[in-house]
């Protein structure tokens, strides 16, 4: 079947997104990385739905996607201020949050 | 249950009238101290005005019944009402929570302690006094819940803010123990709330009034009530303070401020004999008569261990405190016998230990000011530098070690008395030896009682202090000193704020028909369950 | 009150004192408010109040004491007219007069407050109002210029409300109100100058002694509460506390045994600490400590003889309980025997005038027990009555002793002899006391103590008869000590006008006051004692003395056995009849409506005179069989030991011996000892020499003593001494040492480790974890991120080994 070969693009795509975000410094190589992890599920999603034969998925994929963009948003919004204060964007130097 | 609904109005407004007073105060600046004293005061008046119609009000013949009774819904989805109402148990400790209140704000207007900020203090105190009126009057347990924990928030800053040196430590373990106590009462209501509604009659609305569990908790299961029971135990017990759940007291009291020590000894510890008397025992019948006799152990090894505890004491504050273990185990001792006679003895005894350790604890309070320490090897001949405060002390020694003729008579002699013949099917040697251990309780309390006085009271003041005594003991001219440099005697403020508590202690005391007729025609329907 | 008629048409006569008994206690208890409040402000710093009050309430008590004196007479009368045969019969019981209004209400049942008069009470009431009225007065002379002369009177004036109150206490309840109050104005008194720790030290000591053994009190309440509540509910309609009540359920034969032995017991208990009975008796020396006056009336004549008025007042609970009519030995007779001797043999080694005094009271105390114990209520009842008037004046003899002629002092042979002929009317008062203590006849203590002694030996206690015997040997002795010692020989120290300040007490309380004014007055009399030296009293000090000596040479009259029956005033009007009573339907009196509380008053009406048409019951009082239905009995037939001569010869012989030959020892000892002195050192110098000379005297001459006086009198006394002040009060002592170190230990181990520990030890716990988990927050968002799909994944393996 082709959705097999769908699904076997989503986790390819999925398992290089993972490998983005935990290896990459840069904040902005990390958002790109969840973009491919979201896509990868986008495309799962529609897999799955060609082949339950339904539209769930599909309606589900357009929720991504528009999540998505508005993640990316204000993902860069925060990264643009973050550099602006602190002229760098490299997730290391950013351990505020430490307990 | 038959329930009174006229003028069903009155306990709400005596509940939520220190609330207004409250919101009046956020408005004024904080710098104005005088007049958030004088707003504090007037709303504490206003309440205990309430409280004045509410006593002319009450119908004592029949103080067996809830009267000014309202219900209203409150939290449909959980099945809560707002349902209130008094009777002969609840309305003593309803109204000396409001005259305690008044009294203590009486005493702040020149002491307020340490770090200032009268409007905070004040605010926090008027919170305080909703939530101890709260609790004697809600007759839903979600309601009682609330308020119950209500009284708390206040307390803990109480503390934590203007206590002593180890006032941090002090306060967590009280918020930290109590809460703890809590959690499992409510574990226990909620269990308790399933266990009735499984057991409910066709067509009766199952809720968590009070008066209405009380009818068919009895339908529980053995074993259920025997575990709900231990719920609320958990977190009645802590709250009193049984032993061996006490060790926040002498820590909470020592480290509280005056006022604080006051409302604390006599109002908070009768949160939890009041729950037992109100809503353990009449509910869980069965299972009060499986836990009275642990309960009545706990508290004979409360009066005795408290009273070693006090004789150990340096500090006079704390001795106090630890004096509160052991008295509330003769008040707990009288609700574990389960017999009109001993509960009786137990609600009267609540009243008394609140006025009378209350008292103490002003007394303690005024010995700290003058002379900065409380440590008891370095006080000494008071009665010579400050007679009125010495006799005063002498006389709440007298009152405290069960004098008759003086209030803690009544709240002790009758509960070993009680503990003689047990209600029906407790055992009778077991209450019996109870209680001549609770007798020997009588003559340690007189032991650190006076002793303590002796130490204080008699004898010569201290080299460090004999120099300080003023020659005119009048009354007044010292009010405005708040350094207390000088060692004065009783001031104005002083003689106000305790001559209602003095009056008290004696007016019950050779009088206690005021209260017990008031108070035993409701604990004879409290205790319906064992044939009383 | 209307007795309840029957076939006769007695009626027992009442009066408006009896009605309104319950004044008497009420006036001395108003008194005490008005001193404390305005007592500083009054002319007399409010010892006119005290002394007014106490007046009036022996006013009233002598009224309500004539008023019985009348029902008794009402009664008497007609039981002879009414019986028809001269059969023997039990003596009539008169109704006492009672009131009770509720004063608290438990369970439904009301209890009540209110007046119980019967002969007992009114003795009791005559003998403390009219002690404390003489008292208050001499203690206007004597307090003069105490820094504390308007605490002292309110003390005084609040502990007759107290002893008033309880001694016409109608039940248990009241009757433990008055006891403790009581306990607390001995506290108050005994610590009256506190500043030296020494007073508030026998202070703390009698009240916590005396509480020891209210412990007993509580429980014997409650013991016969619960087991007569029931019976005397349904058959009288009183409570369980109430004292009547107890009486009748006692004597009515349904009393479970052990019910009435055990709660016997436990009160019994409460009477050994107040009157001052061995073991409990330590404290009682000790409160000497107080002022004069309170000796006088609290420590000698008017409180401490509470335990043995409660033993009389409950005396069918004991009766029954310790079964006093059938055995010759039981729990009360034994105390009293053994505390009769070990005092007397103490009284004999003490220096202080008032220490001496102390122990005879003990002793005395003992005798009363004794004869209580023994059956002979009547005896020991009349000794309660002789001895309060002369063991208070030989007290107040003792207290112008030192104010006036031994500078503040009681030392008998550093401060004093020889003062008989500087204080003749001190000296009479004492010398007749004395005689009278003695047991001298017709002086007041034969009249009582003699019948006490027969009445032991006639109701089968052989035994403690002899101990009685000896007893009022060892009396006379010591007595003649410490009156040769005072009042003749050679004057020493203070008495000889030298004065020396260590021991003056009140020297020492006028210098630490700065604050009022009448000190200098104290310092200025001081003065005046060191210029005159020795003098007799003022008026206000040997008025009452002379009124009580009077007292104490004829009160034995009122009760005179060796007269006739026509001189048994008290065996008549005090002593309750033992005839069985018909419970009547409760009457409404007239009283009952005053009572706005609607409550009961309760008022036992019963058929009094009904018994004289019961053939069956009037041949025997009660406790020779139990009552019939419907009849109760409120005192058990006690038997009266008939006078015989002989036996009254026997012992008048002894107290004669007693006091002759201690008068010819103290004579030798005491005066001519120079003589003595010289053959002694000489032969001890050859044995020791040196420093100890001196202490070799002593210890001679206390051998010497041991010979003329009954030579084991001595060193029993000596042990007995030891006993008591290193075995009792040591274990007193001990175990307040042992209970200190005790809570000390608990407190430090386990109050502040393991309960707190667990305590501490629960947040311990929780910030533990929370360290560990501290360094899982980095802070990284990297490692966040691997975390979270670490954990993703692993709860997806999870999952599909689950779902395979």
């Amino acid at each position: 079947m082709l959705t097999t070969q769908f699904l076997l693009l989503g986790a390819v795509l999925f398992c290089i997104g993972v490998y983005g975000v935990l290896a990459r410094k840069n904040a902005v190589m990390v958002l790109m990385s969840i973009e491919l992890i979201l896509n990868s599920v986008n495309i799962n999603l529609l897999a799955f739905s060609v082949r339950h034969g339904s539209v769930d998925g599909n309606t589900f994929a357009l929720y991504v996607i528009a999540i998505a963009a508005a993640e990316v948003g204000v993902g860069l919004a925060m990264v643009l201020l973050i550099y602006r204060n602190r002229r760098t964007i490299a997730l290391d130097d950013l351990s505020e949050m430490k307990g | 249950m038959d329930v009174l609904r006229e003028s069903n109005w009155v306990l709400s407004v005596g509940t939520f009238l220190p609330l207004v007073g409250v919101i009046v105060m956020l408005f004024i600046p904080k710098a104005d101290e005088q007049l958030h004293k004088l707003v504090a005061l007037v709303t504490a008046l206003a309440t205990l005005g309430v409280g004045f119609f509410t006593l002319t009000q009450f119908d004592f013949d029949q103080a067996g019944k809830l009267q000014f009774f309202a219900e209203t819904e409150w939290i449909k989805v959980i099945s809560s009402n707002y349902t209130i109402g008094l009777d002969g148990m609840s309305l003593p400790l309803y109204f000396l929570s409001m005259v305690v209140t008044v009294l203590v704000m009486v005493y702040s207007w020149n002491h307020i302690p340490s770090p200032g900020n009268a409007k905070a203090f004040l605010i926090l105190m008027l919170i305080l006094q909703t939530g101890m009126a709260g609790t004697f009057v809600a007759q839903d347990l979600i309601l009682f819940f609330v308020f119950f924990e209500l009284v708390l928030l206040p307390m803990y800053f109480m503390i934590g803010v203007w206590g002593g040196e180890d006032r941090q430590y002090a306060s967590l373990k009280f918020f930290l123990y109590t809460m703890f106590g809590s959690a499992l009462m409510l574990v226990g209501f909620i269990a308790l709330f399933y266990q009735v509604r499984g057991a409910l009659p066709e067509g009766v609305e199952p809720s968590f009034s009070i008066p209405q569990l009380a009818e068919y908790g009895g339908l529980i299961g053995r074993s259920a009530q025997i575990w709900i029971f231990g719920g609320m135990f958990i977190g009645f017990a802590v709250k009193v303070p049984m032993f061996p759940f006490h060790t926040w007291l002498p820590d909470a009291h020592t480290q509280a401020p005056t006022q604080g020590s006051v409302i604390l000894a006599a109002i908070l510890l009768k949160l939890g004999t009041y729950g037992f008397v109100r809503i353990a025992i009449p509910i869980l019948p069965e299972a009060a008569k499986e836990w009275a006799p642990w309960i009545g152990l706990l508290a004979v090894i409360g009066i005795i261990y408290g009273a070693l505890g006090c004789l150990a004491q340096t500090d006079m504050k704390r001795l106090i405190a630890f004096s509160s273990v052991a008295h509330m185990g003769f008040v707990m001792l009288g609700i574990s016998t389960l017999t009109p006679m001993g509960f009786n003895a137990a609600i009267f005894g609540m009243v008394a230990h609140g006025l009378i350790t209350g008292m103490l604890f002003f007394v303690a309070g005024s010995v700290k000011d003058r002379y900065h320490t409380l440590e008891i090897a370095r006080l000494g001949g008071m009665l010579k530098q400050m007679p009125r405060l010495g006799w005063i002390l002498g006389f709440c020694a007298m009152a405290s070690l069960g004098l008759p003729g003086l209030a803690g008579f009544w709240g002790e002699f009758p509960a070993i008395l009680s503990a003689y013949s047990p209600a029906a099917g407790l055992s009778e040697v077991t209450f019996r030896v109870y209680m001549v251990i609770a007798a020997l309780g009588t003559v340690l309390a007189a032991a650190y009682l006076l002793w303590l006085f002796q130490r204080i009271a008699f004898g010569e003041p201290k080299p460090e202090f004999a120099g300080e005594s003023h020659d005119d003991h009048g009354h007044g001219e010292h009010s405005h000193d708040d350094h207390g440099s000088d060692i004065h005697d009783v001031n104005v403020f002083e003689w106000i704020a305790w001559t209602p508590f003095l009056l008290a202690i004696v007016v019950f005391g050779v009088y206690p028909q005021l209260m017990f007729k008031i108070i035993d025609p409701a604990v004879q329907v409290a205790l319906k369950a064992f044939g009383g | 009150m209307l007795a309840h008629e029957m076939t006769s048409e007695v009626v027992a006569s009442t009066g408006w004192f009896l009605e309104h008994a319950w004044l008497i206690p009420v006036i001395p208890a108003i008194a005490f408010v008005l001193i404390i409040f305005f007592g500083k402000k009054m002319p007399m710093k409010g010892s006119e109040l005290g002394v007014l009050s106490m007046l009036s309430s022996l006013v009233f008590s002598g009224g309500a004491a004539w008023q019985w004196i009348q029902r008794v007479n009402s009664v008497v009368d007609g039981a002879h007219e009414a019986v028809v045969e001269g059969a023997h019969h039990a003596a009539p019981y008169v109704q006492p007069v009672i009131h009770e209004w509720t004063w608290w209400q438990s369970g439904g049942f009301h209890f009540g407050i209110g007046h119980h008069i019967d002969g007992l009470a009114l003795t009791l009431l005559v003998v403390v109002a009219f002690i404390s009225s003489l008292v208050q007065i001499y203690s206007l002379e004597y307090l003069r210029g105490d820094r504390r002369y308007t605490h002292f009177f309110a003390a005084l004036t609040l502990f007759s409300a107290g002893m008033l109150c309880m001694v016409l206490a109608p039940n248990m309840v009241q009757l433990i109100l008055g006891w403790e109050i009581m306990g607390l104005c001995s506290f108050m008194l005994i610590g009256h100058w506190w500043e030296e720790e020494a007073n508030s030290r026998a202070a703390l000591k009698a009240f916590f002694t005396v509480r020891v053994g209210d412990m007993g009190l509580l429980i014997g309440t409650a013991i016969l509460f619960f087991s007569a509540n029931n019976w005397t509910q349904k058959n009288l309609g009183v409570s369980g506390f109430n004292i009547s009540g107890l009486s009748a359920w006692a004597m009515s034969g349904e009393a479970s045994q052990s019910a009435l032995t055990w709660g016997a017991v436990a009160l019994f208990i409460a009477c050994i600490g107040k009157s001052g009975q061995f073991p409990l008796h330590t404290w009682l020396p000790d409160a000497m400590a107080g002022p004069t006056p309170v000796s006088s009336l609290l420590h000698s004549s008017t409180m401490v003889v509470a335990g043995v008025f409660l033993v009389a007042r409950l005396y069918p609970i004991f009766w029954e309980g310790m079964k006093i009519g059938d055995t010759n030995i039981n729990f009360i007779v034994l105390i009293g025997g053994i505390t009769i001797v070990i005092a007397a043999l103490l009284a004999f080694v003490q220096h202080d005038i008032k220490k001496v005094l102390a122990y005879s009271t003990v002793s005395q105390l003992g005798y009363m027990m004794m004869g209580l114990g023994a059956g002979a209520w009547l005896p020991a009842v009349f000794h309660i009555f002789t001895h309060a008037f002369f063991k208070a004046c030989l007290f107040l003899s003792a207290g112008s002793v030192s104010h006036s002629g031994s500078h503040h002092s009681f030392d008998m042979k550093k401060d004093m002899g020889g003062l008989a002929k500087k204080m003749p009317i001190t000296a009479t008062t004492w010398i007749i006391s004395t005689l009278a203590l003695a047991g001298v006849f017709p002086l007041a203590g034969f009249f009582s103590k003699d019948e006490i002694i027969d009445n032991v030996g006639y109701g089968g206690y052989n035994a403690f008869m002899i101990v009685g015997l000896t007893g009022a040997f060892l009396t006379a002795a010591y007595m003649t000590r410490a009156t040769y010692l005072t009042f003749f020989g050679e004057a020493r120290g203070a008495a000889a006008g030298i004065h020396h300040d260590a021991h003056d007490a009140h020297d020492a309380h006028a210098a630490v006051d700065t604050h009022n004014s009448h000190d200098t007055h104290v310092v200025d009399s001081h003065d005046a004692h060191a210029d005159h030296g020795p003098h007799e009293s003022p008026k206000l000090i040997t008025v009452p003395l002379m009124i009580l000596a009077a007292l104490a040479l004829t009160a034995g009259l009122s009760n005179a056995t060796p007269f006739g029956e026509s001189w048994e005033r008290f065996k008549k009007y005090v002593e309750p009849g033992s005839e069985y009573v018909m419970v009547g339907s409760e009457t409404a009196d007239e009283h009952g409506a005053a009572d706005e509380h609607g409550a009961e008053v309760v008022e036992i009406a019963a058929a009094s005179m009904s018994v004289a048409s019961e053939e069956k019951v009037t041949k025997e009082g009660c406790a020779v069989v139990a009552p019939e239905a419907g009849m109760v009995c409120y005192f058990p037939t006690v038997s009266h030991a008939p006078f015989k001569w002989s036996k009254a010869a026997l012992s008048l012989i002894i107290v004669a011996l007693g006091l002759v030959s201690s008068w010819l020892f103290c004579v030798q000892y005491y005066t001519r000892r120079n003589k003595r002195l010289v053959g002694l050192t000489e032969r001890n110098k050859v044995l020791r020499g040196g420093y100890t000379f001196l202490w070799n005297k002593y210890y001679l001459d206390e051998l010497y003593e041991k010979v003329i006086v009954r030579s084991i009198a001595h060193p029993i006394a000596k042990a007995a001494y030891w006993v008591n002040q290193n075995i009792l009060d040591g274990i007193v002592n001990g175990a307040g040492k042992v209970s200190r170190r005790l809570a000390g230990w608990v407190y430090r181990n386990i109050d502040q480790r393991v309960v707190d520990g667990a305590v501490n030890g629960s947040g311990a716990a929780a910030r533990g974890t929370g360290g560990a988990l501290r360094p899982v927050q980095s802070g990284k968002v990297n490692q966040y991120g691997a975390l979270l799909f670490s954990a993703a994944a692993i709860g997806a393996l999870i999952l599909v080994i689950i779902n395979t």
